[in-house]
């Protein structure tokens, strides 16, 4: 027996090939359903010009192979079930189990949204209710659930600005924004038809009220900002800065990413912000999915309610609900049918998990555990900005940057002791951020083990900085080459 | 809260470690003026026994208790159960966007897999990795092309997803672009004489459905023709891709975009959903969203990233090739499952289950006295029928048999408001397909007899005029 | 480092000039600072090109950066090597990997430049930044 383990190598499951690879001819995942109409011919009654015989390299594989597939590809993976996750400016909060289940049940999955008003009432009121919840926490007078994510929440709020202004005579021309704000805000301004004009970040990394004063003109439609900022820090002159934009004519855009920061703490609508949106991904647990879908709903106060993308979901005085598209001023459609339903759903069973007191708590953890890591932290890596920080904090590489070792790095290190990276190179005011959320959903022994190695990383970054820079040594594949796969991109698989 | 891992003591420890006396004092940095300093009125906190009850309850106001014949966009596809298996496991659904590739070896796999089934699909050479649903990523090909021809004109088939065409018109009305509707003609295509008139030196691109809003699959080839003798792109836009089984891909286009929510995502009343889009290798670096690329790692082993990253608005911010962020991975995700289960095989046998039901029900309808189907051009699984006299009343009376009977075309063309877009699947089955049938029928009856009933009073009627 | 018969600008390029025609490229600070190049985006022969207005792109895997032209004149010559191989930028910035050669319509427009030396200090207060 001995012999004929010899050449025992890594077990499969540790290198699934493409399913394209395991493909033969005549298998199949699935048996035909029984067709009780008479067959026709798919040749004959579509003709030479439209009928396709084969799809070409398509796969052949029976359910068991697509099983375990799968299964191989999602233990490559590292999830928040799997354990820590602390991307800043992503809020890796845990995403309860009840939400799936209840997205899942027949009727709120299985409605059409062509379905008649009538007979769909249960999915109205869903998205009435979320939208009522939304406008609750944030204090805005009304929410509409169509942006599918929150770039979209972006447009669609701006260009709801747009289309106030513009009907008072002048869209005006530019969109203040700081410049340490998300990627996003400025792509989003641009779609919308407005300028970007950045706004340098004060010493202490928050809005500089001169800056605004300076920079706010009659040609300035609005200020975009954060708050909290993507330091984590909260814009203390925030009411300032709102009245300085409003005395001008303009409005203020609140992006909402970091609203796990201010749940029953305090307010958009009551500091000052006109429009805002939120990401039901980040604050209110609806999965990230590998990378979506999102969900990136819009609030506004009373005044814009008006220019709300179209249609909007109303309830009568008889309590039913019904859908309006009768909306003259509306920004019109920013996608297809009503939102991303689905991750209304999801919302709304989290939030009444919650209620308020339990959503108070979560911030209160989040903020907790975020300065608990910064400040177990800051005597071995850089703090750039010091103060309390509220729910994520940014150190930064300069201390390790002069062993050669930066931030991407240290994240990469990271993996070997069993944690997912924290946000590298973000945001950009930091030269070689930390950025670190550990959210509410870390406990304070996780957080512990989690500082444990990012200071075991500090001290190996003094004794063996080779050894650092060549991690990730324990995951299926090592560094990847990200020159090569964008030099001469391969974007599918060929036979 | 059931949520939070941390215990009383735990918090007490944490905060005593970093020296503050209380949590609050973690919020000092907020001006107390704008504090919150009410309670939060907002339902709960719920068990998870409650949240289940709540829903269930809302679960039951809805139309699950009837037969679909609903589609334009949102098409009822059966999910084989593995789907959700997989899509369960919290190592997917759980993990973030896969930027640190080797944590995320997973997905990036998958995603590698699902641009390969859309290019073999759609017959483009590269796809994205999806973006938010097809409205929106066939506006995202507008204005790809827009940045391609730089040109500022945009061609639109009237017979597009009408909601299609106002996201459009939403996203490039501060383009400085001009868009224009192409009428469809009798056979419910788009109508070539109108587009040649219409195709102008400054024309970027022209977009068209196929199978169009009608059901109608397009003549993409003699419009490629067209369009690319005046130097403008061919956007195609498919919204049922199940059709692409049996259904020659429109490789002449130079964007193929839609929505695959057909593929093992449910019609959840509206979203999320899965929009694509896929090109020409030479237009790759013009492309919107994210892509997954094949590369090695250190030890020669082959290993899959995000690439061609530049484009994106977390780089090239406000001069990014789009704003979006997102893609749609989880339903991606679904996908790419749903479509290895089915196969090769599989997705020919469905589309042709689909394409015989379909022509079935049809043939069923065409029988009824009056009822015609006003547009005979080719169809896959969706057909439009003309019920003159009046669509809403026959949807009304089907209601009453728990059956929802189809779109009412006249919510969105004005001129169609007697036709009804009848959407077949594997879904329904022949017993319900025939009792609408009979429906219709009583309906055509009941309104001859009303027909001459009315003829009569009004007879008796010019008799007492005399 | 830097050779003496270049002259620099502050965005971090290179220009020789000879009898009224400049080579154009990106200096050993700015590729270093790059990182991996991927993607080089360039004029066409013949495209006008006016100075401190963009004429191309150098794209890495996680930046992007614009090429400004220190002169105004006309495209002569692009170095279509670069097309396939971007890594030269990274290997020979200041040699094989120019990016274009314009002819300039205002010699002039060369005085702004700094020399070799200045550049070299104007680098090192860049870095101490």
């Amino acid at each position: 027996m001995k012999d004929h383990i010899r050449h025992a190598r890594p077990h499969i499951s540790r290198d699934e090939d493409l399913i394209f690879e395991r493909s033969a001819p005549g298998k199949c995942g699935v048996d035909p359903l029984p067709l009780e109409v008479p067959s026709v011919s798919a040749s004959e009654l579509l003709g030479k010009e439209f009928h396709r015989a084969e799809i070409h390299g398509f796969p052949e594989v029976s359910e068991l192979e697509v099983i375990r597939h799968f299964t191989r590809l999602s233990t490559w993976n590292y999830g928040v079930d799997t354990g820590l996750y602390p991307l800043g400016s992503c809020t890796m909060k845990y995403n309860p189990r009840i939400n799936e289940v209840v997205a899942r049940l027949e009727g709120l999955a299985t409605d059409h949204p062509y379905t008649p008003p009538e007979l769909a009432q249960g999915c109205l009121r869903i998205l009435d209710e979320t939208a009522r919840c939304l406008a609750e926490i944030t204090g805005m007078d009304a929410v509409s659930l169509q942006p599918a994510a929150g770039a979209q929440g972006e447009l669609s709020g701006i260009l709801m600005i747009r289309a106030f202004l513009a009907e008072r005579g002048n869209p005006r021309r530019y969109i203040l924004i700081p410049d340490s704000a998300h990627g996003t805000n400025p792509a989003s301004v641009a779609t919308s038809g407005y300028e970007v004009r950045p706004l340098k970040s004060g010493a202490r990394g928050t809005i500089d009220l001169a800056e605004v004063d300076r920079a706010m003109t009659e040609e300035v439609a609005g200020l975009m900002l954060t708050n909290p900022n993507t330091l984590g820090i909260f814009e203390v002159q925030i009411r300032e800065i709102c009245n300085l934009v409003h005395q001008k004519g303009g409005l203020v855009y609140m992006d909402g990413a970091n609203m796990n920061a201010l749940l029953g703490i305090a307010r958009p609508a009551d500091f000052g912000a006109d429009v805002m949106h939120l990401n039901l991904h980040k604050t209110f647990t609806t999965p990230h999915g590998g990378g979506g879908p999102g969900s990136g709903p819009v609030a506004v106060k009373k005044f814009l309610e008006p220019y709300l993308p179209s249609p909007t979901v109303e309830r009568a005085a008889d309590g039913t609900y019904r859908l309006n598209y009768n909306r003259p001023k509306s920004i019109g459609r920013v996608r297809a049918f009503y939102g991303n339903f689905g991750m209304a759903v999801r919302a709304l069973a989290y939030i009444a998990a919650n209620g308020g007191e339990g959503l108070l708590q979560t911030t209160q953890d989040a903020v907790l555990n975020a300065n608990y890591v910064m400040r177990r932290l800051q005597d071995v890596y850089d703090l750039p900005y010091n103060g309390p920080c509220l729910h994520e904090c940014v150190l930064s590489d300069h201390r390790q940057a002069a062993r050669g070792v930066r931030t991407g790095d240290i994240a990469k290190r990271l993996i070997d002791y069993g944690f997912h990276p924290y946000t590298t190179s973000f945001p950009l005011i930091v030269q070689g951020a930390l950025m670190i959320e550990p959210t509410e959903s870390a406990s304070m022994d996780e957080l512990d083990e989690f500082i444990e190695a990012m200071r075991a990383i500090a001290e190996e970054i003094e004794e063996d900085p080779e050894f650092v820079l060549k991690a990730p040594h324990t995951t299926r594949v090592s560094r990847l080459d990200e020159a090569t796969a964008a030099r001469k991109p391969i974007l599918r698989w060929k036979k | 809260m059931r949520y939070l891992p941390n215990s009383p003591s735990d918090r007490a420890e944490m905060l005593r470690t970093i020296g503050y006396g209380s949590v609050e004092e973690l919020f000092s940095q907020i001006p107390q003026e704008i504090r919150f300093q009410g309670r939060l009125n907002l339902p709960g906190p719920l068990s998870e026994q409650e949240i289940l009850d709540f829903f269930r309850e809302a679960a039951s106001q809805t139309s699950r208790e009837y037969a679909s014949f609903l589609g334009a966009g949102a098409y009822s596809h059966f999910r084989p159960v593995a789907v959700d298996a997989m899509l369960s496991r919290g190592e997917f659904f759980t993990a973030y966007t896969p930027y640190q590739g080797e944590l995320a070896q997973g997905t990036l796999q998958a995603m590698f897999e699902f641009q390969t089934l859309m290019t073999q699909l759609t017959g483009m050479e590269v796809s994205n990795a999806s973006l938010y649903d097809g409205s929106t990523a066939t506006t995202e090909a507008v204005l790809m092309a827009l940045r391609l021809t730089r040109r500022n004109r945009v061609l639109v088939a009237r017979s597009l997803h009408p909601e299609y065409r106002e996201v459009m018109t939403t996203y490039v009305r501060h383009q400085g672009t001009e868009m224009v509707n192409v009428p469809y003609s009798a056979a419910g295509q788009l109508n070539m004489g109108e587009l040649e008139l219409a195709l102008k030196p400054e024309t970027a691109a022209v977009v068209v459905q196929s199978p169009n809003f009608f059901g109608v699959v397009e003549h993409c080839r003699k419009v490629a023709e067209l369009v690319h003798q005046k130097g403008a792109l061919l956007i195609v836009s498919v919204t049922e891709p199940l059709s692409l089984a049996v259904i020659n891909p429109p490789s002449e286009a130079d964007i193929v975009a839609g929505e695959a929510q057909s593929f093992g995502v449910p019609v959840a009343f509206g979203g999320p959903y899965l929009g694509f889009l896929a090109t020409r290798e030479k237009f790759m670096r013009q492309m919107p969203g994210r892509l997954v690329g094949q590369t090695v790692d250190t030890e020669g082993r082959r290993g899959f990233v995000l690439t061609l990253a530049t484009r994106e608005q977390h780089i090239r911010r406000e001069k990014a090739t789009s704003n979006i962020c997102t893609n749609q991975s989880l339903c991606a995700l679904a996908a790419t499952i749903y479509l290895c289960l089915l196969g090769k095989e599989g997705l020919k046998a469905l589309a042709e289950h689909n394409l015989a039901k379909a022509h079935y029900a049809a043939h069923q309808l065409l029988d009824v006295p009056d009822i015609t189907i006003p547009f005979q051009g080719p169809y896959f699984n969706e057909f439009v029928v003309k019920v003159p006299g009046g669509a809403e009343g026959l949807l009304r009376i089907l209601r009453r048999e728990k059956i929802l009977g189809g779109v009412s075309l006249g919510r969105f063309y004005p001129e169609l408001k007697d036709h009804i877009l009848v959407c077949v699947t594997e879904t329904v089955n022949k017993a319900t397909i025939d009792h609408m049938a009979r429906v219709y029928n009583d309906y055509a009856k009941r309104k001859k007899s009303g027909n001459a009933r009315k003829a009569t009073a009004s007879h008796a009627l010019g008799q007492e005029n005399v | 480092m830097y050779p003496e018969e270049f002259q620099y600008t502050k965005d971090h390029e290179w220009l020789r000039v000879d009898e009224g025609i400049g080579t154009l490229g990106i200096t050993e600070h700015a590729q270093k600072e790059l990182g991996d190049v991927v993607y080089v985006e360039l004029p066409k022969v013949g495209d006008p090109v006016t100075a401190s207005e963009t004429l191309g792109t150098v794209e890495s895997v996680k930046a992007v950066s614009e090429v400004y032209s220190p002169v105004t004149g006309e495209v002569l010559a692009v170095n279509d090597k670069l097309q396939n191989h971007p890594e030269l930028l990274n290997s020979d910035p200041h040699g094989s990997a120019w990016l274009v050669q314009i002819r300039l319509s205002d010699p002039k427009e060369i005085e702004k430049l700094m020399s070799a030396e200045e550049y070299e200090a104007y680098v090192r207060e860049d870095k101490a930044h």
